[in-house]
């Protein structure tokens, strides 16, 4: 069973100073499935993603990526990254270096593609996500749409076998958000495997094969998406959805 | 289409701009000549005032003394030439090895701490005296004895312990955020040193690089201290010969004009950062 899985967690623990912030996490994702991660801020999403990254060190439990498992300590991190592309809110782009150079970086540097290949795929990626205008640009002259899709290419370009997106929209107007989601959307058809997670419900109800809610490190329940917004089983979720209604962004 | 006409307001207020501007400058010259007048003033009607005049002011005693205190400067411009690179290579080298986390490097760290704790200790002058004349005493084969290279070794250890503290503060500056996006894209510790926290943290810290430098510059003249003939022994060469301190003034007239130039450099850099980071 595992074999098939891209990512499989089992019973992950993970805390900072005595406080727990995951409690015994379990979660599957299959090959090309995206999954999404909702819940509260604070309920420990974004620490589930840093820990399949590797980088925060996981307390108790494992996490199997394409079977073997990554949450050895003599397994070399920078060889699970490799594997492994991750988005953060904050873009994080390098704002020294221009657009086309935080794209090629790690594909010429950790995976030892020649030059004019990087620069190639890369510009290919930029076309296809209507930057290729921007190639020679700094960061900074980007708008904050631009930046996080720069920052989502960055991520694919090493051809990751699973993607992580965390809170990708949540630094940026509503009007930008339309243009990073419309990207997020492309990968999923072209079969990129994902966990995402988000505070955007309707796009997650839009995209997501299977939807978990976390509450308080606990997964609290997980289905598919249709299930999770119209028939949510537990009260918690209910309550969470009912609130998240309230304030207006579903 | 849209097109513009300035409108006559937006002409009034140019107007009144430009005349302001006009008004502030010729303002800033009157009270720069009023201010120099009374300095002059004041200066040359103090008692003493005429033997200052005739033994710090000497035309004929410049003019005898700017041939050899400018060939002794020379001296001193190779010493900073020579110097600068290497405790730019020093100070990087202590600062790096400050970062490495690995219990390995645990000796090599702890000497980088004890080199920057000592030779920032040390006063340069003492750190000039103890190499210039310790290490030939050593009689070591190979070791130098000539004392312009003893004194850029003393210069290049004091400097290089401030600028490897500078350089230290560049990369603990550069957010962990950046570390996490690099690390997290696979690139090792050093890759990420080297493309990503290096280039940002060096470009931060240059205004005081080129501050520790100007520093340097007028330091290079302690050597003197251990037979160098530089700039300033040469004035005091001429000074002994003359009993007229003008020799002095030509010393300090040359450092003046070497440093000015590195300080306006320095403070274009702070400000173009500073528009930057505005923008």
């Amino acid at each position: 069973m595992t074999e098939l899985n891209v990512l499989t967690i089992e019973g992950l623990w993970k805390g900072y100073r005595g406080r727990h912030v995951l409690k015994g996490i379990d979660l599957e994702v299959a090959p090309h499935e995206v999954v999404c991660l909702i819940g509260a801020s604070g309920s420990g999403k974004s620490t589930l993603l840093r820990c399949v990254n590797l980088l925060e060190e996981v307390d108790d439990g494992t996490i199997h990526l394409e079977g073997a498992e990554i949450t050895d300590p003599r397994v070399n991190a920078d060889d699970v990254r490799k594997r492994l592309g991750i988005v953060f809110q904050a873009f994080n782009l390098f704002p020294h270096m221009s657009v086309l150079d935080n794209i090629t970086l790690a594909p010429r540097q950790v995976h030892r593609v020649p030059r004019a290949q990087a620069e190639r795929s890369a510009r290919d990626l930029l076309e296809r996500f209507g930057l290729g205008d921007r190639a020679g640009a700094y960061p900074d002259q980007l708008s904050g749409g631009q930046q996080q899709r720069v920052a989502i290419i960055r991520a694919v370009a090493t051809q990751p076998k699973l993607l992580l997106l965390d809170e990708v929209t949540s630094a940026l107007d509503p009007e930008l958000v339309v243009e990073v989601l419309g990207v997020i959307k492309e990968l999923k058809n072209a079969g990129m495997t994902m966990i995402m997670t988000t505070h955007e419900m309707s796009f997650c109800r839009e995209i997501a094969d299977t939807v978990c809610f976390l509450d308080n490190g606990v997964l609290i329940e997980k289905g598919p998406p249709a299930q999770i917004f119209t028939d949510p089983q537990e009260a918690r979720t209910r309550e969470f959805l009912r609130s998240v209604m309230e304030s207006g962004r579903f | 289409m849209v097109s513009y006409v300035k409108s006559e307001r937006q002409a009034e207020r140019e107007k009144i701009r430009k005349s302001r501007t006009l008004r502030s400058a010729s303002t800033a010259t009157i009270s720069t000549i009023i201010f120099l007048v009374l300095v002059v003033y004041v200066v040359t009607n103090a008692p003493g005032w005429q033997r200052v005049e005739e033994t710090f002011f000497s035309w004929e005693n410049f003019t005898k003394a700017l041939p050899d205190v400018a060939e002794g400067f020379l001296i001193n411009i190779k010493i900073f030439m020579i110097a600068e690179p290497l405790i730019l290579i020093v100070g990087l080298l202590v600062a790096l090895v400050r970062g490495l986390k690995s219990p390995v490097f645990f000796p090599l760290r702890a000497l980088a701490i004890a080199y920057t704790d000592l030779f920032r200790g040390v006063p340069t002058l003492l750190l000039v005296l103890l190499i210039g004349f310790g290490l030939p005493a050593l009689n070591l084969q190979g070791a130098p004895n000539d004392p312009v290279t003893l004194g850029i070794i003393a210069l290049t250890l004091s400097y290089g312990a401030y600028v490897a503290e500078v350089f230290r503060s560049g990369i603990e500056s550069v957010h962990p955020s950046q570390v996490a996006a690099a690390r997290s894209l696979g690139l090792p510790y050093g890759k990420t040193m080297r493309f990503v926290v290096l280039p940002q943290a060096v470009r931060r810290v240059i205004p005081p690089l080129l501050n520790d430098f100007v520093a340097l510059q007028k330091e290079t003249s302690l050597v003197a201290t251990i037979g160098v003939i530089e700039a300033v022994r040469q004035a005091q060469i001429h000074v002994a010969k003359t009993f007229n301190y003008t020799p002095y003034l030509v010393a300090a007239l040359l450092f003046v004009l070497l440093t000015i130039p590195m300080a306006r450099f320095t403070d274009y850099l702070a400000a173009r950062s500073q528009r930057r980071r505005g923008a």
